[in-house]
Parts: structure tokens; C-alpha cells; sequence
């Protein structure tokens, strides 16, 4: 049939359920962020966009054989259900881990998650109601912002600086928020090595956010997945350790082991724990036995602490690497973090130019980064942008900051010719 | 007639629309499948030519979009390879894909296009972009349509209803290409027309309808299920209908395209259609017009996918 033979006119309505879906997931389009990110995985292009743990430095072939060893001798458990806390013996395993960061803890206190990201899912469900009130970083973690977008918390970010929360900021935001005649449910933060902003709370600041939070009532939620990543010196201690009653501490072995087994952890006052295992029931009714002890296995029978070294001192030189390449190719305007652990660089631009608007342009020129957008409830944040360090070799990370500068200085430029971008004024 | 032996669909590329063109590539593959023919889905990356010599294929079919996919790039490789494939010869896309190249062809061959002008970054930044600005203003009046002359997906592209809003659509237009086409903005009832030619020369598809729900065919409108509604015939008169028919044969034919295009037109409130612009590589998603104004007038998309490959085997390389 062609046009001259015309049927009467139908709508088609590719999704019939469109005037059905629940009012958070009207946010749930596809983007142009999304689409360029699918560029951004092809070799060609310099990612310093990510946040993928450099996996290819562990001892694959010994993994390998000790998953195979593993399933012979125990795959009668491995591959069967197992509790929602999560297994016994990989929560001892835990505590030993938090040791090395001065965490005392007792594995009933545990609750095994799928990657930290599922107790951050599980803590938001438990708490938050539509409307109530979340404190987080400015900058926050991005997946933390989208676990509380999708239970529609209204998150009040606090400022930061290079030493991390600033105590007078919490304290601020947690009056305006009382004074608004509401009560902040938690303070989420990421105190070592901060995704995306690089930075590290301060030991003197930590004890006074816990005072100002217990005076406030405000639960703290202590997310810690870099804290053994750190290139000086020992461990920060973390908050967790002074406080067991109004912390919640999340740990992961997603960037100490790996991402891929999905293995995280809450550790949590036990009324509070409780309920996490109760929502863990019914959000998966068990995390998955075979990675459990996976884990287990791998802390058991693995040289895991030599390996966290190797992951530092590769993630130290590829540091070095950046912070190298900034001071000698980036143009006037930028400014950027010095992390002093973890992954992440945190790139202020050039007053005026945007990082989501030049996104298009750095993924022609082959870089990838992620637009500072991502990290702000509010969607603003458009003059920054979160480099990743951990995947591109040293020399690939000075090409693609080459790269990157000379997107910046393109820029400058239209911003000269037709003003500040939107959002950057 | 060649047997369809191995298929090649080549999808995924390094434009924005990376993602969108691996998505069709996936519904092609798919209809391919259930129309009896098992073809692999490859990426134009560093192995492809050690593919295509290791194992030549049949007849390739790409639907890559964007740059290198439709600008005639990766078809003159093909070209030089040998090998089949569907779809407008390299020298057809160079002239299709620059929209104000294919605009000012179909200008001169009768077709009615909207009043614009093409203009590079540096001409902005040589002459002073408020100057340039201004003109453009008082030449073309507002509203104002924004688009990167070579891409799609309405990736950089944007209304201006404001002259105060077109620098930030310039803005977006450049992130994308490094040349703006400002076209004044028509608005009216926006269709869709695919152009198929299954070896009886080209015919026009029932043209489709695109009714956004909220700001406008805008990539999360394209391709977010349900975000955007579509009418199969559009709901326009006869004549028109007949009209949009056949401009999109005549801009087939004027830029020297094969096998199948998609023309994208706005009617206005006259009725007078508009050429915007047309896509050698039309999208082939689940939220794409040409396959949907396929099944509309009773083509099965998979059997007319097998048929443009054996009309490119038949033709061969």
C-alpha cells in the first residue's frame, strides 16, 4: 500500500503504558548524556569519565581457580539460597577488613548488601517518605543522589572545601532545615577521598559533624568505598569508629577486590539493622550466596591486603599523571582538586563554559569526563566536571587531558563570542 | 538471485548517535531472524575490514547514523572492499547529510524548504556574533529553528522563539558541529515519509505523524517509549498527504538516493509542505517512523529488510 491508498489515520502509541507509571519515574527518560556515555566506552576515546576499579591488576588466573575450587567444594552452598544479613563467615571475614581502618565491630552488627549501592537503596526506603529531607555533600555521589531521587527525597546539599564538609555548613543547613519545620533524616557523606570531589573530611571536623548530627537528631550514613585507597600514610579513621549508635557505615569490596561480585556491606546500630534485613527480604530476598563467598574464599585464601597495596600504587602514579597533565596543558580559569586517595579529580571550568553543554564536543575530539550535573539533587553543578584516573594508562591520561584543554579553550572561546553558557551565570 | 549466505548489519559507529544506531541495529538483526536470515551485528571499529576480508559477506546492511555512517564515509569503504550493501551510494550521502547542501538541491528542483542560512563558528567570532546575530534576526524573524548542519537525532538542535535565546542555541547547535544551519520555524503538523524502493522505483510509505507530548521532538521525545505519539497515515487532507508523498520521491530522486530514505516535513496551517531535511540511514528502533509506516501499509519490516539485501546482492558492489 502506498500513500495513495490511504487507511484512516491511527494512533500508535509505542508504549501503551504511558499514563500509568508512577510519578518518580517521570524522570526516567532517555538523554543525551546517556547517548554520548555509549561513545565514551569505545577504545578510541580517552574515558575519564567511569569510576571502574583497574580490575586487570588482580591476579586473575588464581581468582579464576579458586571461584572453580570454590564450586567443587561447596557449591551445594554457593549456588543455593542463603540468609538476607548475608553469610556468617564473609561477615567475619568484614570485620577484619574495617579493622584496618580501626572499626570495631561485631559481624551480627552486618548486614551483606549488593554493593554499597543497595544499602544505600535499602537506608532511603526504611527512612525517607516523598518530601523528607536529606543532607549530602556538594558535590554528592551520583548513585546516592539516584537512590533518593527514586524514593523522592529532597536532598539540601552542604558545602564543601578542600578539607571536606564544613562543619558551620552542616550546622546551617541543619537549622534551615528545622526551621522550614521539617527534620533532616541523614546526613549522607563520603568522607575519604569523595566521589566525585576528591577531597577528605578533616580529622579534626569529623567528631564536631557527629556532635552537631547527634544534637540534631540527624542519623549519619558513612559511605566508605575508597578509604583503603588512600597514597599516604595510614588509614583515615573513619567516623564509624567513634560513634556506633548514630552511625551507619557502608563499606564495598567493589574497589579493594572487585565490582563485578557485587558484594557490599552496612554496618548499623542493631534496631536499624533490623530493618535493613527485613527490607533486604523483600527487596531481594537474599544477596547472592556464590558471590558471598566468593569474597569469603578470596579473603581467605588471597594476599587481598598485598593487593589493595598494588591498586594504590598504580591509582598513585595515575594521580600524579593528571594532576601533572592539568598544571601543564589546561588552560587559564580551570582549577581542579589534589586527591590525596581514590579516583577522582574534581575540574572546575572557566567561568562561563559548561561541562554538560561541551560534553558533545569532547567526545568528538575522543575524551570522555562526567559533567559536575550529575552530582547536585538540582541538576546544577554545570561548571564542573569529575575526571576518573583508575583505567587509562599514565600516557593515555596525558592524551587525554591534551585533549580535554584544547575542548576548554574552544570554549573560552564561544563563551567570548556569545556569552556565559546557561546554567554557568 | 544471490542467496543471502552471510549478513553483515553495521551498526554502532563513534557519533552521538552511537547508541540509537546500536539499538537499530539490534531490531534489524532481530527481523532479519524471524524473516529466516541469521545475520551478525558489527561494529565499524579497527576489526572490521579483517571481518569483511576474513568472511565476505553477502550484503552488508548499515544503519549507522550520524557522521561516518551517513555522511558516506564507511559506503565508499564498502565500496572499495567490494561488498554489497544497502542502502545511497557514498557520493548520494556526502550531498544528503549536509543539510543546506540537500536543501539548496531540492530548492532547485521545485521543492519548498524553509527561508535559512548556514553560517560556521568563526564567521560569528570573525564578524562579532551580536552583529551577526542581529542580521540574522531581521533577515529571517522569529521564531527560528537551530540545527548542526550535518548530524541527527535533533542532537544540538533547537527552537528559538526569543532572539534573546538564540546565542544559547548557537551554543548547543556547535557542541555538536562546527556549522549552524538557522532555518525559520514552521509550525504546523510535522510527518515523517519514508521512501522505499524494492526494485519498482521509489514509493512514498504512509507518511507519520509526530505529536510530542511536551518541549518538542527533542531526543528524549525520539526515543523514550511513549513520550511521543504517532499517527499512521498523518491526519492530514488528501492533497496534502499526496503532497508530502511526493516530495519525499522527489527529494529521493534529486539527491540520487537508493533503496530507502526517511524525508522529515512540517505542513503549515495552509497546507504548504516544507522539506527539512531527509536521513539516508533512517532510524530503525522500536520508536522509529520508517518501520512503523512499513507495518502501517502492510510491509512486514523483516521481509523488507531481506529484500533490500538481496536487491544489494543482486546489484553487487
Amino acid at each position: 500500500m502506498t500513500a495513495d491508498e490511504q487507511p484512516a489515520s491511527q494512533l500508535q502509541r509505542i508504549d501503551p503504558y504511558v499514563g500509568q507509571y508512577a510519578e518518580r519515574a517521570v524522570g526516567m527518560v532517555a538523554s543525551e548524556i546517556r547517548a554520548l556515555f555509549a561513545v565514551a566506552a569505545r577504545p578510541e576515546i580517552v574515558s575519564l569519565a567511569g569510576g571502574s576499579p583497574y580490575v586487570t591488576a588482580l591476579p586473575l588466573d588464581a581468582v579464576g581457580e579458586m571461584i572453580g575450587q570454590l564450586v567443587a567444594d561447596r557449591g551445594d552452598t554457593a549456588l543455593q539460597y542463603c540468609t538476607a544479613q548475608g553469610d556468617a563467615g564473609l561477615r567475619e571475614r568484614i570485620c577484619d577488613v574495617m579493622a584496618l581502618e580501626q572499626i570495631r565491630a561485631h559481624p551480627d552488627e552486618i548486614v551483606v548488601t549488593v554493593g554499597s549501592q543497595q544499602a544505600l537503596d535499602l537506608l532511603t526506603r526504611i527512612f525517607i517518605d516523598p518530601g523528607d529531607v536529606i543532607l549530602a555533600e556538594a558535590p554528592s555521589y551520583v548513585g546516592a543522589l539516584g537512590a533518593f531521587a527514586s524514593y523522592q527525597a529532597h536532598v539540601v546539599h552542604v558545602a564543601m572545601d578542600d578539607d571536606g564538609l564544613i562543619p558551620e555548613a552542616v550546622e546551617e543547613a541543619v537549622e534551615r532545615t528545622a526551621a522550614a519545620g521539617r527534620r533532616a533524616k541523614f546526613l549522607y557523606t563520603v568522607p575519604n577521598f569523595h566521589n566525585p570531589a576528591g577531597v577528605t573530611l578533616a580529622a579534626e571536623r569529623r567528631n564536631r559533624i557527629l556532635d552537631i548530627c547527634h544534637r540534631a537528631g540527624v542519623l549519619v550514613v558513612e559511605d566508605n568505598p575508597y578509604g583503603l585507597l588512600g597514597f599516604d600514610g595510614e588509614p583515615m579513621r573513619p567516623m564509624r569508629a567513634d560513634d556506633d549508635e548514630g552511625v551507619v557505615y557502608l563499606g564495598t569490596f567493589s574497589k579493594t577486590f572487585s565490582a563485578g561480585v557485587r558484594v557490599g556491606w552496612a554496618v548499623a546500630p542493631p534496631a536499624i539493622k533490623d530493618k535493613l534485613i527485613l527490607a533486604a527480604e523483600s527487596a531481594v530476598l537474599c544477596h547472592s550466596a556464590f558471590s558471598q563467598l566468593t569474597v569469603r574464599e578470596y579473603l581467605a585464601t588471597q594476599p587481598w591486603q598485598e593487593q589493595i597495596k598494588t591498586f594504590r600504587e598504580i591509582y598513585r602514579e595515575r594521580r600524579d599523571a593528571t594532576l601533572d597533565a592539568l598544571a601543564s596543558l589546561m588552560p587559564p580559569g580551570c582549577r581542579w582538586t589534589r586527591p590525596r586517595g581514590g579516583l577522582f579529580v574534581w575540574l572546575t571550568l572557566p567561568e562561563g563554559v559548561h561541562a554538560k553543554a561541551m560534553l558533545p564536543r569532547a567526545i568528538s575530539s575522543r575524551v570522555a569526563y562526567v559533567p559536575g550535573t550529575g552530582f547536585y539533587a538540582d541538576g546544577s553543578g554545570g561548571q564542573y566536571a569529575r575526571l576518573c584516573y583508575s583505567l587509562p594508562s599514565p600516557d593515555r591520561i596525558r592524551e587525554g587531558i591534551r585533549r580535554l584543554a584544547s575542548v576548554i579553550e574552544t570554549e573560552i572561546q564561544l563563551r567570548d563570542d556569545f556569552g556565559p553558557a546557561p546554567g554557568t551565570r | 538471485m544471490n542467496e543471502l549466505d552471510r549478513v553483515v548489519v553495521l551498526a554502532g559507529g563513534l557519533s552521538a548517535e552511537r547508541e540509537v544506531s546500536l539499538r537499530s541495529g539490534e531490531r534489524v538483526r532481530d527481523a532479519l531472524a524471524e524473516a529466516g536470515i541469521d545475520a551478525t551485528v558489527a561494529d565499524a571499529d579497527a576489526d572490521l575490514l579483517t571481518q569483511l576480508h576474513a568472511d565476505p559477506p553477502s550484503a552488508v546492511f548499515p544503519v549507522i547514523h550520524g557522521a561516518s555512517g551517513e555522511d558516506g564515509a564507511i559506503r565508499e569503504v564498502l565500496g572499495l572492499l567490494g561488498t554489497p550493501y544497502v542502502g545511497s551510494q557514498a557520493s548520494a550521502c556526502q550531498m544528503a547529510f549536509d543539510k543546506p547542501v540537500a536543501k539548496a538541491l531540492v530548492s532547485a528542483a521545485g521543492l519548498t524548504t524553509p527561508q535559512s542560512v548556514t553560517l560556521p563558528r568563526e564567521t560569528f567570532h570573525d564578524l562579532g556574533a551580536t552583529a551577526v546575530i542581529d542580521l540574522i534576526i531581521a533577515r529571517l524573524g522569529l521564531p527560528l529553528y537551530v540545527k548542526p548542519s550535518r548530524g541527527g537525532s535533533a542532537l544540538g538542535a533547537g527552537p528559538v522563539r526569543d532572539g534573546a535565546e538564540l546565542p544559547a542555541a548557537l551554543l548547543s547547535c556547535f557542541a555538536y558541529g562546527d556549522i549552524a544551519l538557522i532555518e525559520r520555524f514552521i509550525p504546523g503538523t510535522e510527518v515523517a515519509v519514508g521512501v522505499i524502493d524494492l526494485g519498482a522505483g521509489p514509493q512514498a510509505l504512509p507518511a507519520v505523524e509526530i505529536v510530542p507530548s511536551d518541549d518538542g521532538y527533542d531526543y528524549a521525545a525520539r526515543y523514550t517509549a511513549g513520550k511521543t505519539e504517532f499517527y499512521v497515515p498523518a491526519r492530514l487532507p488528501a492533497g496534502a498527504a499526496a503532497e508530502v508523498a511526493r516530495i519525499a520521491v522527489a527529494a529521493h530522486s534529486v539527491l540520487g538516493l537508493r533503496d530507502l530514505s526517511r524525508t522529515d516535513l512540517i505542513v503549515d496551517e495552509q497546507g504548504t509542505a516544507f522539506f527539512l531535511e531527509v536521513n539516508v540511514s533512517p532510524g530503525m528502533t522500536e520508536t522509529s517512523t520508517l518501520p512503523m509506516a512499513l507495518e502501517a501499509s502492510g510491509h512486514s519490516f523483516g521481509t523488507t529488510c531481506v529484500r533490500l539485501l538481496e536487491l544489494a546482492a543482486d546489484r553487487g558492489a
